[in-house]
């Protein structure tokens, strides 16, 4: 059943990023990103990282997405025209994607061993009673990675800063 | 008689367990209508639906018909995709939530909870990401309706319903700080030791927790004081003006189930879910039916009264302006919830 999960989910993943690409209205393509984003949280959640999907869910589809849908409502944007797009994008993009998938491809094979294998749904259940994944995020977050935590939540005040500067009215 | 596997048993009691609650959460709706109606009239002084069945009870019944009843226009230059989607899209966010509240106390039955559909250990998280799902179908609707006071109605909804989210959200941190747990359950049985005295509303400590959640949940839902989306005076029906008949309903009813998941929460959270306020006060009577049904009773008397407070409210206060509103929200409710959020850690901090 996990693995049917896995293949519907990760299908209707890849379905809404193409449909997110091939859209020509900014909604649709906005509304496309929203399903690929609730797909990975089933992923996220079929293999036992609760907490992940559910942030997911909240974070992305929730806010980010909802965002983007306000924005394109209020500007009212219309239908785009379809371009060609630039020359650069073709010498450079498809062989730059292709390039990361093949590394990516061959990094997961290559340390399959201590990356380890994910077992669908039984994340909780090897690491043992009371230890939930919530347990599990927060102890790696706020102990063992807390420099790296913290300072990328100050790159993001920054950015914040630097967003409300350059949309405030001359005075 | 042949006997069923525990997978087969498990799916079946789930399955009615699912039906039932859907049934319950329906005539809930239909009967919060009513009771609305019927308070908001005695409130302005008149008697409210009357004529229709004893005491007008059959009103809100003959009123659903009627919508179910009626044509269904499509007008012409609405995208006709999002359109049909939008109304189903409110309907099951405002239903799905309801399926992680736990009604009454735990008791399984074949390992099969009773008064819960499902106990997930981000109960709370599954309440919150299924709102803001919620956010899609008012949006789209008065997107898609290719009206400019549906618009309107949906651009106020939206911005209101992001705005009050984080304060929402953040209300509820201290409620599972004391918790310890994000499973409602878990909760649920933090507030149990001494009745009363031990609900996150009074002896916990979070009663500031309390109104923030209150004010922004009343916010989320869209209601009176915070009903600008649908501020008839200024845009005739707000994000569902081109709607009729049964996805008229369907609008409709997502508001008020909303109104009852808001109120299940409230007293799951704060009021101590399906626990008696008086503890362990009281000797145990009466047999294992009435020991099962009493915390069904004191759950329902909470949500019962979270939804009058929610229509006296209606009835009370007068709309809030749109600058006072966001003011409100961001100024106020936010810095409120994170100094909660402040102190509650540090007394945990130093006395947990």
């Amino acid at each position: 059943m996990q693995l049917a999960f896995f293949f519907i989910f990760a299908g209707l993943a890849v379905a809404g990023a193409l449909s997110f690409l091939l859209q020509r209205h900014p909604i649709n393509s906005a509304l496309s990103l929203v399903v690929v984003m609730l797909s990975l949280a089933v992923l996220y959640w079929s293999l036992g990282a609760e907490f992940l999907a559910a942030a997911q869910v909240i974070v992305y589809s929730g806010a980010v997405m909802v965002l983007f849908v306000f924005v394109i409502m209020l500007l009212n944007a219309g239908e785009e025209l379809r371009t060609r797009g630039s020359k650069a994008a073709y010498i450079a993009g498809f062989p730059g994607a292709a390039a990361i998938f093949c590394l990516l491809t061959f990094v997961f094979i290559s340390h399959k061993t201590p990356l380890g294998y994910a077992h669908p749904g039984v994340l909780n259940a090897a690491a043992g009673e009371g230890s939930s994944n919530i347990a599990q995020i927060s102890t790696l977050l706020f102990r063992d990675l807390l420099l790296p935590f913290e300072v990328t939540s100050i790159l993001i005040l920054v950015a914040i800063l630097g967003a409300v500067v350059l949309a405030r009215k001359e005075q | 008689m042949s006997t069923l596997t525990p997978m087969q048993i498990f799916v079946l009691l789930s399955l009615i367990k699912v039906a039932l609650v859907i049934a319950i959460m329906l005539g809930a709706v239909t009967y919060t209508v009513l009771l609305e109606r019927k308070v908001v009239g005695r409130i302005q002084n008149r008697w409210g639906p009357s004529r229709v069945g004893p005491f007008g009870l059959l009103q809100t019944a003959i009123d659903g018909a009627k919508l179910f009843l009626k044509e269904d226009m499509i007008p012409s230059h609405v995208n006709r995709a999002l359109y049909l989607a939008a109304p189903l899209i409110a309907l099951v966010c405002a239903l799905l939530s309801i399926a992680v509240v736990p009604f009454g106390a735990p008791l399984f039955i074949h390992g099969v909870n009773l008064f819960q559909i499902t106990d997930i250990n981000v109960g709370l998280l599954f309440i919150l990401g299924v709102t803001s799902i919620g956010v899609y179908g008012i949006a789209l609707s008065g997107w898609a309706s290719n009206n400019k006071y549906s618009l309107l109605g949906s651009v106020r909804a939206t911005a209101q319903m992001v705005s009050y989210e984080l304060a929402l959200g953040l209300s509820l941190v201290g409620v599972v700080l004391r918790a310890r747990s994000l499973s409602l359950r878990e909760i649920v049985a933090s507030q149990s030791a001494h009745g009363a005295l031990s609900w996150n509303a009074f002896g916990g400590f979070q009663f500031i927790a309390f109104f923030v959640y209150l004010i922004a949940a009343y916010a989320e839902t869209n209601r009176s004081p915070f009903d600008l989306v649908e501020a008839e005076s200024e845009l005739t029906g707000g994000y569902h003006t081109e709607y009729s008949s049964v996805k008229f309903a369907m609008f409709f009813m997502a508001e008020y189930a909303n109104m009852i998941t808001v109120s299940c929460v409230a007293s799951l959270l704060f009021f101590g879910g399906a626990s008696s306020p008086f503890g362990h006060l009281f000797p145990v009577f009466g047999g294992r039916i009435v020991q099962a049904a009493l915390p069904v009773f004191w759950f329902v008397s909470k949500v019962f009264f979270f939804l009058f407070l929610y229509i006296w409210v209606r009835g009370t206060l007068p709309r809030f302006r749109y600058d006072q509103l966001m003011a409100f929200g961001w100024k106020f409710l936010l810095p409120i919830a994170m100094a909660n959020i402040l102190i509650t850690s540090l007394v945990y901090a130093f006395h947990g």
